[in-house]
């Protein structure tokens, strides 16, 4: 793809995709920071999550600045015009990451006041790899333009659906099992169910990243394997 | 979130499904200017009622291919055209046709507004008098208000119809001018850079107007500005150094387009 | 990037990178030759300007010193008592005329020999008696009573009067002798002498007698002949530049007529008017000196000119104004006919009336025709012979009297006044309706 005779277009629009990116990878290292920090009880290491938020917020409010500019200025056409809109949109997604991080990361202190015995939290780990994965994944597949990446990583999201069914479950079960566990167990339902938001929105991300890439939509029927409504009525 | 929706996916999908009438249509267009060729075997055909809009860099054929509908080319010394031309299914080229009808019929309205220095009225009542169209003042007086009307004109001239059309503002003129072409009845219009002239306000009020003519009119435009031919047509083609590059509904064209010389036109890739 | 190396940036630093030295001598020295050299245009021009407004001053100097006093015409006023004189009441141009002038002016003029009065009755013109005559008849009842006449002096005397005839040369030399430089004096005392414009010079036709002389029949002629030239050359050069410029077809026949019409503009006239001469007055027997022929030949000249405005007139209008009348479906001579050709019109009428102006001035083709031909009165119509004011210039030119000398020099003011005339029409038309695009 050629350059463009006004170079300084080129230049805008490569200042939004270097904001997408430095945006993924903040994405990335506030979810496993959250993460690491709930399984470790680190306070410290959960309140630079919680401080990288307002980074996050900033970089998204710099690009929907720039992207608007863009588009009064350069009138898009083609990809730029999908670039743009898919950035913008892609950011909003990378800023609701972020939020859904800081929220793990502010519950961490509330878990690590009670007890909490390392097998509570096993499933919590286990999805949360999947989603750190999706979330790294789909920035990587978006700059290298692989659209059949983005189809197949948006599809995997349902193993992070099962997932969370299970986890659900399984919390329950601690739960019912033992109620000095119930407080710090919640916290962990909504800490589980924080990734699988964070699993939604990345794939809202692989739907965005293959329209800029492809021009084309992927079928808007996504595999969706939540059964936790249906979870408590079995118990 | 989808930009798209269903319904407008499937017109992706299938182009023209509901098949409207063509109106015009070029099949293996050629045109030479003595020695050099200007236009390589073009197949292009114009839908009833719609806009639409050839775009491409200059010296493309673009306008080369608009004057061969209304047969203009032949004012040219040196040019011929090959090919076949057809208006309603018949070929504009046969001797059988008359070329003063075939002008009617098919009217034009070029970059520069160039409104005859007479008024404002014998402007627009001057077709209508040569082609015979009215039987007397009052019916031609009429067709004059109706055309102007038309043109969206009518309400800043009415009072002064005897003045010179050539003290009109540039944007009047141009009106002025669309007025004139369809006073005599046509069926298409050609415009070949209508607004280039013109400031934004003016633009803006011809692009309404031409909003408004597409319902009764046909339209073929040719336009420099992508935004314009985006914002204006129903289909568009893209010229290449004489070659039709690519030709398909607007949207498509300027959103996700087929072709990468499309693609990179439109972006401001070239050159 | 390549191109920030040699665009040159307003520190002054330019394309090498190095300083320019936009204030050092050699610069400054540079730059004032570079003005030197405008100003020295500016000289050359002036010069050239002078040079040529130096000789026309001279020419129209010369034409006025020796033709300003033929707009003057010294006239003698004599009284007639008609009761005491012969006439035929009945029929007044029966009557002896020439006697009952004879009578009015010897009254009292003294004692005359027979040769002192001849010499004294050719101080005034040969016609006065004729000219009083007309008068009566066309005024009968002037003949009761007495009643004042004013005639022109004839030539000699008149030269007198303006001063231009020496007295100190011996009589013989001279054409006044002294019993009429006297007798004239005498006339002066009496104060019937005046010296007023010679409205003759336009209104009367040409005569062997400088003082009877005129430019009717010379002016009258002119506009003739420019009609009959106007008539023929204007539709025929427009019908032919349209011809050649919308329906010819580009091809050598073309090419070889649009030669021939620029070279037909540089044939001398005096060709044309042989042409004249055996074509027109030869083949079809035209009458000689009419200015029908005249016309035919000035028109022959002028046609080349007229085309050649035209058809730079017509490529003057701009094609977006055809290609709008082909646009809407007019037909090719609808389109040249209410559109180009009246937008062109002033163009074209600036650059015929130019032509015009010149085929006014042509003299070379008018003699070979026969209008040098002396005719003593104005042209009835086109068929009739007559002169044309070149030509009577010509006439003039060559005649003996003195007279006739100023007189053709104020005949030449008078061509030059109407040229003026008609180029500065052609320059108003040109400023009142040029067209800026």
């Amino acid at each position: 793809m050629g350059e463009h005779t006004v170079t300084s277009f080129d230049d805008d629009l490569e200042h939004i995709q270097r904001l997408i990116n430095d945006m993924g990878d903040l994405s990335g290292t506030m979810v496993s920071g959250a993460i690491r920090a709930l399984l470790t009880s680190d306070s410290a290491l959960a309140q630079r999550v919680v401080s990288d938020d307002a980074i996050m917020d900033a970089r998204q409010r710099e690009l929907d600045d720039r992207a608007i500019t863009l588009i009064a200025k350069r009138q898009p056409m083609a990809q730029d015009l999908r670039a743009v809109v898919g950035g913008i949109r892609m950011a909003g997604d990378l800023e609701r990451i972020g939020d859904l991080a800081k929220n793990i990361a502010k519950r961490v202190s509330a878990v690590g006041q009670s007890p909490a015995p390392r097998n509570l939290a096993h499933g919590i780990e286990g999805m949360s790899e999947m989603v750190l994965e999706q979330v790294n994944g789909v920035i990587k597949h978006y700059i290298g333009r692989d659209g059949d990446a983005l189809r197949d990583l948006r599809a995997a999201d349902e193993k992070i659906d099962v997932k969370y069914t299970s986890v659900f479950r399984e919390l329950l079960t601690y739960m019912m099992e033992d109620p000095r566990n119930i407080t710090s167990c919640t916290h962990l339902l909504f800490c589980a169910k924080n990734l699988e938001r964070i699993g939604d929105h990345v794939t809202n991300i692989a739907e965005n990243a293959y329209y800029v890439v492809t021009g084309e939509q992927l079928p808007s029927a996504r595999p969706k394997f939540d059964e936790t409504a249906q979870a408590a009525l079995a118990e | 979130m989808n930009i798209l929706t269903e319904a407008s996916v499937e017109k992706k999908l299938s182009p023209m499904k509901n098949e409207p009438n063509i109106k015009m249509r070029g099949e293996k267009v050629t045109v030479h200017y003595g020695e050099k060729q200007a236009l390589f075997g073009v197949d292009l055909a114009v839908p009833e009622r719609q806009v639409t809009a050839l775009i491409g860099p200059s010296g493309c054929g673009k306008s080369t291919f608009l004057r061969c509908l209304n047969r203009m080319n032949d004012t040219i010394d040196g040019c011929r055209v090959d090919g076949k031309i057809t208006l309603d299914q018949e070929d504009v080229y046969d001797p059988k046709i008359d070329v003063v009808e075939l002008r009617a019929r098919v009217g034009m309205v070029f970059q520069k507004p160039n409104p005859f220095p007479k008024s404002i009225y014998e402007n627009v009542a001057y077709g209508p008098r040569i082609h015979g169209l009215t039987k007397n003042k009052a019916e031609l007086d009429g067709v004059v208000e109706s055309a102007l009307k038309k043109a969206a004109l009518w309400n800043e001239v009415k009072d002064r119809l005897q003045e010179s059309g050539t003290g009109l503002s540039g944007g009047q003129q141009q009106r002025l001018c669309i007025a004139r072409a369809i006073a005599v009845s046509p069926e298409v219009i050609l415009m070949d850079e209508p607004c280039s002239a013109l400031d934004p306000i003016a633009t803006a009020k011809v692009e309404e107007l031409i909003d408004e003519l597409r319902q009764n009119y046909t339209i073929i435009i040719v336009t420099h500005s992508m935004q314009q031919a985006a914002r204006v047509s129903q289909r568009t083609a893209m010229f290449h150094i004489g070659y039709l590059v690519e030709e398909g509904p607007t949207d498509k064209m300027f959103t996700n387009p087929d072709d990468k010389r499309t693609q990179d036109y439109i972006t401001g890739r070239f050159g | 990037m390549a191109i920030s190396d040699s665009i040159p940036t307003a520190d002054g630093t330019g394309t090498t990178g190095a300083q320019v030295a936009w204030k050092s001598e050699a610069m400054a020295a540079r730059r004032k030759a570079r003005y030197a050299a405008d100003r020295r245009l500016q000289l050359y021009g002036m010069i050239a300007i002078a040079f040529a407004l130096g000789f026309l001053a001279i020419l129209i100097g010369t034409l006025v010193y020796t033709g300003s006093n033929a707009f003057r015409q010294s006239m003698v006023t004599v009284d007639i008592d008609f009761s005491s004189a012969d006439i035929n009441r009945e029929n007044p141009m029966d009557s002896n005329w020439r006697n009952i002038f004879r009578q009015a002016v010897i009254d009292d003029v003294g004692e005359l020999s027979r040769r002192e009065e001849r010499d004294y009755f050719s101080m005034f013109t040969s016609s006065a008696p004729f000219l009083i005559r007309d008068e009566i008849i066309a005024n009968p009842s002037i003949l009761d009573g007495r009643a004042s006449f004013t005639v022109p002096m004839s030539d000699p005397i008149d030269q007198l009067a303006k001063g231009l005839v020496d007295t100190n040369l011996p009589e013989n030399q001279r054409r006044v002798n002294d019993k009429q430089v006297e007798l004239f004096n005498q006339l002066e005392a009496k104060g019937a002498v005046s010296q007023p414009f010679n409205w003759g010079l336009f209104f009367n036709s040409d005569s062997r007698f400088p003082e009877l002389a005129g430019l009717a029949g010379a002016i009258s002629g002119s506009f003739w002949t420019l009609l009959v030239c106007f008539l023929i050359s204007f539709p025929a050069g427009i019908a032919a530049a349209i011809y050649l410029e919308e329906f010819a077809p580009k091809n050598r026949f073309t090419d070889l007529i649009e030669i021939n019409i620029n070279n037909l503009a540089a044939v001398p006239s005096v060709v044309f008017g042989l042409l004249g001469l055996a074509v027109f007055l030869g083949w079809f027997g035209l009458p000689r000196s009419a200015p029908i022929v005249g016309g035919l030949v000035l028109s022959l000249m002028t046609l080349p000119t007229i085309i050649i405005v035209t058809r730079a007139a017509l490529t003057s209008v701009p094609s977006s104004i055809r290609e709008a009348a082909l646009g809407i479906g007019a037909s090719k001579h609808e389109a040249i006919f209410h559109h180009i050709l009246p937008l062109a019109m002033p163009s074209i009428m600036t650059g015929t009336i130019i032509g015009l102006a010149q085929a006014l001035g042509e003299t070379a083709p008018l003699l070979l025709i026969g209008m040098n031909a002396f005719i003593t009165s104005p042209p009835d119509g086109v068929f009739e012979a007559s002169t044309a004011l070149p030509t009577q210039i010509y006439i003039w030119a060559d005649s003996p009297e003195r007279g006739f000398v100023a007189r053709t020099s104020a005949a030449i003011l008078v061509l030059l006044g109407f040229l003026v005339v008609m180029n500065g029409i052609a320059i108003f038309l040109r400023q009142r309706f040029e067209r800026r695009w």
